[in-house]
């Protein structure tokens, strides 16, 4: 790999302290190379929003380094930083004021930015997660929550960010509406050569998003896999195996 | 079956927009007994709604209108508002979408079980603190001490979804609604909570719909299923036909799922036929 898009090394956070406290994420290590998919899956509980929050910068006491494109990203994020780098929350109303219509949201990254045909772009973020244009009138306690969350991933893909990390973005979707949505981030990856890092729970959508996959448990990345490997099982870890080894029992379920 | 726990008729729901009224519901129709009942559809179809109805928890200027709306004994839309208060949580419960959200950001998880258990029992503190600690581990929480004294926003995504259905569960309600409740958690964990679920309607006779987009899992887990777009039911089957759906809809759900073993360039998005919803209501379904 070249100078890799996006690269952790050495990061690990903790909160609290003594028998509250807890190491959330343990000396952890990634590198994401300029147009590569890269997942993070493993436990709940196991410190994979911690690291894409610390990446943003929303955990800032980390320990170790984040570098983006070879440099430290900056202490605290800048504006810079937020137009290289955006991240679709798991939880979609932590990116959505409550008080302010869908439309307020989308317009205020366009105009800190100073982007032009701004309502154009808010149709076309709109549409690439399935909305019609109306839902930009609404508030975010008025929609579904498969609705709530596209418009988080419509809101991070409206800066035509380079680097996208996305915490389970489609985890209150249903399956076709989840096609729609991975596909355009697919078409828009290969497209443009953006850089994403992906957490999510559902194994068959990380297979088909990405092509290396880290396994969290306890704060720690205890193995990476190839794409190839994870489809044919081929892990080493226990817990990996167990995952997989579930996740395939619930597909041919049916 | 024995009478049922739940019976919904021709239930319609609309919310108030930007041009008068625009329906969430129009006329679904089902029963629950001591059973798992999967509802599935698409995203927006009307699924939390459903749900929030039965609840009466649905905005005040929602538009809400039904020819039953039963709890076996209690009429929930006559009922006074402090029945309901009663009937929440204690009789009928609802894990939320969105748990991280639904709970109160001011308080501790452990707090807001404890309360929970407390409203719908006359125990004690001590007591209550116990058993909201037994529930924390029932659920798989890995350190429950630690995690009964985070508040909502230092949970993680699928902490917050136990914390919920501990805090749900924890009154032995009659009957679960459960929205997408492991949507935030891997399998294995899934699957132990599933467990949790089955042993109050096998071993405690509760009735439980389990709202999710899982197909897979609606259809190993549940008795019957109902399907549903754009407001309406439009099919309900045994789950473990699922599978075999015959409804155009349901067909274009499994076509969609990003297969496991092997890659494919891009997934199938159904197109959608709008002749789908011409139908008024599912009451009297078609042989
Ligand atoms: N602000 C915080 N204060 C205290 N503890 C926190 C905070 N944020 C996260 N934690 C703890 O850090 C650990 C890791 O949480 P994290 O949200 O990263 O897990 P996760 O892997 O994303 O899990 P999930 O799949 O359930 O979302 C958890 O024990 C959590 O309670
Ligand atoms: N308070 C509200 N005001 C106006 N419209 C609403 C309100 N709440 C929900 N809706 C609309 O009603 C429809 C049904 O919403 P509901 O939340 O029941 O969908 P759902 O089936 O649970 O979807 P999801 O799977 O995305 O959670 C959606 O189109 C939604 O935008
Ligand atoms: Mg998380
Ligand atoms: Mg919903």
């Amino acid at each position: 790999m070249s100078i890799p898009s996006l690269e952790i090394k050495n990061l690990s956070i903790s909160f609290g302290v003594g028998r509250s406290g807890v190491l959330a994420v343990d000396r952890a290590n990634f590198r994401v190379g300029s147009g590569e998919a890269f997942g993070i899956i493993g436990e709940s509980g196991s410190g994979k929003s911690t690291i894409l929050r610390a990446i943003t910068g929303l955990h800032d006491n980390y320990d170790g380094d984040v570098l983006i494109d070879g440099q430290m990203a900056p202490r605290p994020r800048n504006r810079d930083f937020f137009k290289t780098v955006q991240m679709v929350f798991q939880d979609p109303y932590s990116s959505l004021h409550p008080r302010r219509m869908i439309r307020a949201t989308l317009m205020e990254p366009l105009e800190i930015y100073g982007l032009d045909r701004r309502d154009a772009r808010i149709a076309q973020a709109l549409s690439d997660v399935g909305l019609a244009p109306e839902y930009a009138y609404r508030y975010p306690h008025q929609l579904s929550g498969g609705q709530r969350q596209r418009v988080a991933v419509a809101r991070a893909l409206l800066l035509e960010p380079r680097i996208l990390l996305l915490d389970e973005p489609t985890s209150a979707l249903d399956v076709s509406v989840q096609a729609g949505v991975l596909n355009v981030l697919n078409a828009l990856r290969r497209a443009r050569g953006l850089t994403y890092v992906m957490v999510s729970h559902d194994l068959r959508v990380v297979a088909h998003m990405c092509s290396r996959i880290a396994v969290m448990t306890h704060g720690r990345i205890v193995e990476e896999l190839s794409v190839e490997d994870l489809r044919a099982q081929r892990a080493e870890e226990p817990y990996t195996r167990t995952l997989i080894a579930a996740s395939r029992a619930a597909v041919t379920a049916d | 079956m024995t009478d049922p726990l739940l019976e919904v008729r021709n239930l319609r729901v609309a919310y108030p927009s930007a041009h008068g009224y625009s329906d969430a519901l129009r006329g679904i129709s089902f029963t629950l007994g001591r059973e798992k009942l999967g509802i599935v559809g698409e995203s927006g179809s009307g699924k939390s709604t459903a749900g929030r109805a039965i609840m009466r928890l649905l905005p005040a200027k929602a538009r809400v209108t039904a020819d039953v709306l039963r709890l076996s004994d209690v009429d929930l839309l006559a009922a006074r508002e402090s029945e309901m208060r009663d009937i929440r949580g204690g009789r009928v419960a609802m894990i939320l979408q969105d748990p991280r959200y639904a709970l109160n950001p001011l308080k501790t998880a452990g707090s807001q079980i404890m309360e929970s258990y407390r409203i719908h029992t006359k125990a004690s503190r001590a007591e209550a603190r116990d058993r909201m600690l037994a529930m924390l581990e029932d659920v798989h929480i890995h350190n429950p001490g630690r995690v009964a004294g985070l508040y909502p926003h230092e949970l993680s995504g699928g902490m917050g979804q136990r914390v919920m259905i501990a805090m749900m569960l924890i009154a032995s309600p009659e009957i679960v609604i459960a929205d997408e409740p492991t949507s935030a958690l891997d399998v294995t964990v899934r699957g132990q909570i599933l467990e949790i679920l089955n042993e109050r309607v096998e071993a405690q006779g509760a009735g439980l719909i389990l709202i999710s987009h899982d197909l897979p899992l609606v259809s190993d887990f549940c008795d019957r299923v109902l399907v549903m777009y754009g407001g309406q039911v439009m099919e309900e089957l045994a789950a473990r036909d699922l599978s075999r759906a015959r409804h155009p809809y349901t067909v274009s759900l499994h076509a969609s799922l990003p297969p496991l073993d092997h890659a494919v360039e891009e997934l199938i998005v159904p197109e959608y036929d709008p002749s789908w919803l011409t139908e008024t209501t599912n009451e009297h379904p078609k042989p």
